[in-house]
């Protein structure tokens, strides 16, 4: 991570009221459609706790969907978000649930439509925000790199594969992030690079180590 | 090596024999790998952001999301009218610009988060009074942001510019520090007056604990930046007159770090204590409730 900034005490330039459910709200929005992609058809969007009860004040629910819809935080559209021609194309519905195992600020993003996917985050301060799982699969994303993310079986040797491909496709890794519970069971991996890497380098990991999900993620730029 | 420490920035500037913001300007060049010139564009971005708010927010009088605020600008701008501020002109604007912005964020504006959202009125209201008033050119506005930055970035070292973390003395009182460096900066001080009158403005203020009703950044968020604005100038008066505060401002964010961790949970923005949990406030939460389970009933 970077050093503190005088930069990111002055900033981030943002529609208010609240840096973590407002612009960490379009913040978690944008990186969902980034895991996702970006046609997005039907979404059913859990809130929890603090989220539920507190976001529609603060513009939660608003801000989500601005970010769905790929709108920056600053995006002074946010506000009008449900009124605008992007929603058209968009279904879409809340609930508000009590859970206090999850993070006060908790969402859930369940995708129905071509590409059905659910998606768990977080909005963990000042912004900030953290991806903990996809389908059954935990994970861990904080939207900084652009990112590799793969769940496989436990399968020797697969990482080392994994970044030969990398390297080979001229990328730079900052990070490799391994969760795995036990032994033998399903691994989550998250590459984070330094640069961007190609489609092409992503279908070469799928087929060499058949995944049973594998995105490339990109950062988020705000 | 990142300067932590305020001893460090005053030493850095007298070795170096630079002001405040040309020492902020090179670190944070090299943080980031740019120029100088693309790091001041940067922050540029950011007070032209500021002057928008303050423009719009001067010109709305849409309630706020929580519907607690967002007409009292109004209503002190037409009070000034008929009125003319005792305090002057400056204290006007000051008062009128904080006001502004932060009635913009709570209605969903868009605004510069300094160092937070909830504290986004008090540096912006100091800079642009001071710059309208005083005719002060752009760059020795953004030195000045610059300058509040930096204040801002040291004490954030030791506490985190979040209600959460250390109740509003770390968002407000932090905001009100920032901006009594920049505003002294304006006012042509040198590096031992600003730093002296962040000294005197954050002293001030330890102990100030976060307790929004309903969990909005609106009630006392929105009110408490005029007051922290025109804290910050209060502090400036009394550095040009030479007053010095007795305990130095790294010892002081030390001191409120500290206080800090002593401040209970209930304190620090989860709504469980002081104003949030007043009769008054409990019973707007209750009406607010039943609408939104009605609502949901309607479905
Ligand atoms: S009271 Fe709490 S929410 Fe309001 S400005 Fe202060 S720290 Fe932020």
């Amino acid at each position: 991570m970077n050093e503190a900034s005088i930069l990111d005490i002055i900033s981030p330039v943002m529609v208010g009221p609240s840096s973590s459910h407002t612009a960490g709200a379009v913040r978690l929005g944008l990186i969902a459609r980034n895991i996702h992609g970006e046609n997005i058809k039907k979404v059913k969007i859990i809130l929890y706790n603090s989220y539920a009860q507190t976001g529609e004040g603060h513009g939660t629910d608003k801000g989500l969907i601005a970010g769905l819809l790929g709108y920056k935080p600053d995006s002074t559209i946010i506000k009008d978000i449900f009124n605008s021609q992007d929603m058209v194309s968009l279904e879409y519905r809340f609930e508000f649930r009590e859970n206090f195992a999850k993070h006060p600020n908790a969402v859930d993003f369940i995708f129905e439509d071509d590409n059905p996917m659910t998606i768990s985050a977080q909005s963990i301060g000042g912004g900030e925000i953290k991806v903990c799982k996809i389908n059954e699969f935990d994970v861990s994303l904080d939207g900084k790199f652009n990112s590799i993310l793969i769940v496989m079986g436990d399968k020797l040797g697969a990482i080392a594969k994994i970044t030969s491909i990398i390297q080979k496709y001229g990328a730079n890794i900052a990070t490799l992030n391994c969760d795995r519970k036990t032994r033998g069971q399903n691994a989550s991996l998250v590459i984070s690079l330094d640069n961007e890497i190609s489609a092409d380098a992503i279908e070469e990991i799928k087929k060499e180590i058949s995944p049973h999900l594998i995105r490339y993620v990109k950062k988020l730029e705000y | 090596m990142t300067i932590k420490t305020f001893e460090e920035l005053k030493e850095t500037c007298i070795k170096n024999n630079t002001e405040i913001w040309q020492t902020a300007q090179l670190q944070e060049a090299q943080i980031h790998d740019i120029t100088v010139e693309e790091f001041r564009a940067r922050v540029n971005k950011t007070l032209s952001a500021m002057k928008e708010a303050i423009k719009n927010g001067m010109e709305s009088s849409v309630l706020t999301n929580g519907k607690m605020g967002g007409f009292d600008c109004a209503k002190q701008k037409e009070y000034y009218k008929n009125n003319p501020c005792i305090y002057g002109k400056l204290y006007e604007k000051i008062l009128c610009y904080s006001l502004a912005t932060s009635e913009e964020n709570a209605r969903m504006g868009r605004i510069a988060a300094c160092p937070t959202a909830g504290a986004c009125g008090i540096v912006p209201s100091v800079i642009i009074s001071m710059g309208e008033i005083y005719n002060i050119d752009n760059e020795k506005l953004i030195n000045s942001l610059i300058i509040a930055g930096i204040t801002g970035q040291i004490i954030s070292f030791k506490v985190k510019p979040s209600g959460a973390t250390a109740g509003c003395q770390a968002e407000c009182g932090s905001a009100s520090a920032m901006a009594a460096a920049a505003m002294a900066y304006l006012f042509d001080c040198d590096t031992d007056k600003i730093l002296n009158s962040s000294a005197l403005a954050l002293k001030n203020i330890l102990g100030l604990t976060c307790d929004p009703v309903r969990g909005f950044v609106e009630v006392p968020c929105i009110k408490r930046n005029p007051f922290m604005a025109l804290h910050a100038a209060s502090a400036v008066e009394m550095a040009k007159a030479g007053i010095v505060s007795v305990i130095p401002i790294d010892d002081i964010v030390d001191a409120m770090e500290q206080t800090g961790a002593l401040m209970s949970s209930d304190l620090k923005e989860s709504s469980r204590a002081g104003l949030a949990k007043t009769k008054t406030a409990i019973v707007m939460e209750k009406a607010c409730f039943t609408k939104k389970y009605y609502s949901a009933l309607k479905e």
